[in-house]
């Protein structure tokens, strides 16, 4: 071990012993629900059944009910899709390319941050199906023998977006399991009740920490991290060129691919810091998700913010640059046009808010570091907004320009979508344990032998 | 109270990462191979204190990789160039960056799904409820901030009393005598479970059976099919005419329809000229064509000897130096207008394109009545170009 930690500031405050750690990580799973955690609950709850009854209604009568037309036919759906999508990217990038990059202060918040990207995968995933206004036959996606001889079309970004996500899900799903592994043998060895310990067992396979196993795990845990890494890049990649690949001005760009994905990790992270403020509070768990973490994920909010504000400056030197005139003309159209309104949220929030976060004080300021991810979480809606809507509601056809707006059904499924997020977020914070036990546990300090044989 | 036959190993625990790992140090350089350390998280440097070989589990992703990538290309290869092949944005039926992303995704698919079945099932061999360590003190304590060391009754130097001794000196306590637990034989074929199985199967069966043969028939489902619509011979209640087919707008011109400028004028000074090549395929075409609408009454080589010889005026030859000697437009004007009052017109059964492949055919078989002496060159040069000189 050449590596010297003891300059890293402590991952862990106050150096607790491992059982205080238990403890502290389990406590919500064991307590029973306060009633603040209730009434939170029961109002993610009813976001959900907004969007259920709102989808249902969809599905009853078609996507007339939604405020979409010639020319504008993905409007709230794909925005939707692609800021959820975005969301769940920062969970990957905190727990496999930090992984592998050995902060080891990402172990606090993996945990939490890989179940908010299954959660915001889940989320995204409706949305490409029931924009089709025929969701039951979304079977035909699936590459499978059938009596039309029909077969995806493999060369369409949409079918690499199906092949992308489905991918992206299956991935985190299993990384976030192999973590959950050691953690449910823990439950399981210090449930009291007989159902509880059941359910454990079940999950934990009969995990034994056994470091023979401890041997093969850590090498597929790095496998799986280094597997992810292209993944989540690719990933977004992948929805970019669902636009890239379109000929529409505004869509067809080449910086796309690295623009979308710094904007999903910015977005992921915003949303990311918006969850954990939260949930260190409710669960006295400041000292496990210190203010360390916070200033650490408000440091790459800083730089994805930038390196978005620079792909904004970009497209305008690109408008100007190409010497298209319909290129030059959208991107006028949405600082000026019937769109700028959305257009302004977009840049103040994406690109002034953020850049506060150079000043140390702010950074460190939890209110304050609160209300900006929340106004990247908007800005970063609007800024797909913006991409989707604007292209198409003013093409090449002045003839069918149109001006789009939301009905109260695409306001009730956005919500909606919202209300199946927290609601997920809420459930896992009491059924799981929300900061990897077996993780946090090996970086306290004196978690590792002094090695003094060795010398 | 220790049964000495179902005796699984002795286990002692550990309060801290340093005496685990000198304890696993000694354990194995005594030379004791059955033995396992249990940790509530990895401890650094244990696998050189047990002398544990490094994981060969990166093999099977790196196989498993390749695995998928080239199944997933040889699935799409053999889905849009073989199976159904399909031009699809002017691209070539295999187009390879086209298909790099679904590569790309299906390699990390198969990669990720087949290394983690590989670790839980194969390397570890899990699921593994009922292994004797579990619900043991011991167990209790290393998945929470205990370091344990448990040596097994299979390792050939195990003996219970110096192996408790060695954990002792080591610094170990709560040192625990682990049973194997009785195997209890499960019954699978056991009466309530075979009848749970079969309602189980009866339940997924009938309500499979409503789904597809019920359920997707009522609405909304049945939307598409059940629109306001009507079928091509049905009779209309909305148009006057009663007809649910429509007649065409006046003035359109169907496809490969496009008017003739000289429709009915049978003697023209003006002609178009032949817009197609002699080439295989218009030839194929026009000889098609002319068997069909013209060799009735011109014969099957033009020669105006014809099949309907005596039934109905023959028409003339089409190898006279008269017809020879007609532009490619006024025989097209014929074939379109008619002649005589004898020939009808065509110009209904056969199309433009087709006219003028027609054209391009009776050129040939004028051509091949009276050839030109370059021909006999020609193919003779074709003829010893295939080697089939003898003629």
């Amino acid at each position: 071990m050449a590596l010297d930690y003891s300059l890293e500031p402590l991952l862990v405050e106050g150096n607790p012993p491992l059982k205080e750690l238990d403890e502290v990580i389990i406590r919500p799973i064991d307590t029973k629900p306060t009633r603040k955690y209730q009434i939170v609950l029961a109002f993610f709850v009813s976001l959900l059944v907004i969007g259920a009854v709102c989808t249902g209604l969809t599905f009853y009568y078609g996507i007339g009910l939604w405020g979409n037309n010639q020319p504008v036919a993905w409007a709230f759906a794909i925005t939707n899709f692609v800021f959820w999508i975005g969301i769940g990217h920062a969970g990957t990038l905190i727990s496999a390319i930090l992984y592998l990059l050995r902060q080891q202060w990402r172990n606090g918040i993996a945990r939490f941050a890989e179940a908010m990207t299954i959660f915001a995968v889940m989320c995204a995933g409706i949305f490409p199906v029931i924009h089709t206004g025929r969701p039951w036959l979304a079977g035909y996606l699936i590459p499978y023998p059938n009596q039309h001889i029909m077969w995806p079309n493999f060369v369409s970004p949409l079918v690499w977006d199906v092949f992308a996500v489905s991918t992206y899900f299956t991935v985190s799903l299993i990384f976030w399991y192999v973590g959950l592994i050691p953690d449910f043998a823990t439950l399981r060895d210090r449930a009291k009740s007989k159902v509880k310990k059941t359910i454990y067992s079940v999950f934990s396979l009969g995990w034994r920490n056994s470091s023979r196993q401890w041997m093969h795990y850590e090498k597929v845990y790095m496998i799986l991290a280094g597997l992810a890494t292209p993944l989540v890049l690719s990933v977004h990649t992948v929805v970019s060129w669902d636009f890239a690949a379109a000929i529409l001005p505004g869509w067809h760009s080449t910086i796309f691919p690295p623009y979308f994905v710094a904007g999903a990790i910015f977005s992921g992270f915003a949303m990311v810091s918006t969850v954990l403020i939260f949930i260190r509070k409710i669960f006295d768990m400041e000292h496990i998700i210190t203010i360390d973490h916070l200033e650490k994920m408000n440091k790459i909010i800083l730089l994805t913010g930038s390196m978005v504000g620079y792909a904004y400056i970009i497209e305008w030197f690109m408008a100007w640059y190409s010497g298209s005139p319909f290129e030059l003309f959208t991107t006028l159209d949405r600082a000026f046009g019937p769109y700028a309104w959305g257009y302004w949220i977009m840049i103040s929030c994406n690109v002034f808010f953020p850049q506060l976060f150079w000043f140390k004080k702010i950074r460190r300021s939890v209110p304050i570091t609160l209300a900006i991810v929340i106004l990247v979480n908007v800005g970063m809606w609007f800024e797909r907004f913006i991409i989707i809507v604007s292209s198409l509601s003013r093409d090449y056809l002045p003839s069918s320009w149109h001006y789009y707006r939301p009905t109260i059904v695409d306001l009730g499924i956005l919500l909606g979508s919202f209300g199946l997020f927290f609601t997920l977020v809420l459930l896992f914070a009491r059924t799981l344990p929300v900061v990897s036990i077996a993780e946090i546990k090996s970086i306290v300090k004196g978690a590792q032998p002094t090695h003094h044989e060795d010398e | 109270m220790v049964d000495e036959k179902r005796l699984f190993g002795i286990a002692a625990l550990f309060d801290t990462p340093d005496e685990i790992l000198h304890a696993a140090k000694k354990v194995s350089e005594a030379g004791y191979k059955n033995y396992d350390v249990n940790t509530p998280y990895p401890i650094h440097g244990i696998d050189k204190a047990m002398k544990l070989k490094s994981s060969k589990l990166g093999y099977v992703t790196l196989f498993f990789g390749f695995f998928g990538a080239s199944s997933i290309l040889f699935f799409m290869w053999w889905t849009l160039s073989i199976n159904y092949p399909l031009v699809i944005g002017g691209k070539p039926y295999f187009p390879l960056p086209a298909f790099v992303p679904i590569t790309f995704e299906f390699t990390v698919l198969n990669a990720v799904i087949s290394t983690f079945i590989a670790m839980i099932a194969i390397v570890f061999n899990l699921p593994f409820n009922s292994h004797p360590l579990h619900d043991t003190n011991y167990m209790k304590n290393v998945t929470s901030d205990k370091y344990g060391l448990v040596i097994e009754s299979e390792d050939p130097n195990f003996d219970e009393y110096r192996v408790s001794e060695l954990l002792k000196s080591l610094g170990g306590n709560s040192i625990e005598l682990i049973q194997n637990p009785e195997r209890k034989a499960i019954k699978v074929l056991e009466p309530k479970f075979i009848i749970f199985l079969i309602i189980v199967a009866g339940i997924t069966a009938m309500s499979t059976w409503w789904t597809l043969n019920k359920f997707m028939y009522l609405p909304p489902w049945n939307f598409m099919s059940n629109q306001n619509k009507g079928s091509a011979q049905a009779e209309s209640s909305f148009f006057y005419d009663k007809h649910e087919m429509r007649e065409p707008v006046n003035g359109t011109v169907a496809r490969g329809f496009i008017p003739y400028a000289f429709e009915g004028v049978v003697d023209t000074n003006e002609f178009y000229s032949n817009p197609l090549l002699p080439t295989k395929s218009v030839l194929a075409l026009g000889q098609k064509k002319f068997l069909t609408f013209c060799s009735p009454c011109h014969g099957n080589y033009g020669e105006g000897v014809s099949r309907l010889h005596g039934f109905f005026p023959a028409g003339p030859t089409l190898h006279s130096a008269r017809v020879i000697g007609f532009s490619d437009g006024k025989i097209y004007n014929i074939i379109t207008n008619g002649q005589n009052g004898i020939m009808p017109s065509y110009a209904y059964q056969i199309t433009r394109d087709e006219r003028w492949a027609i054209i391009n055919y009776i050129r040939v078989l004028q051509r091949a009545q009276n050839p030109k002496p370059t021909d006999f060159s020609a193919i003779s040069e074709i003829n010893k170009e295939s080697g089939n000189a003898s003629n």
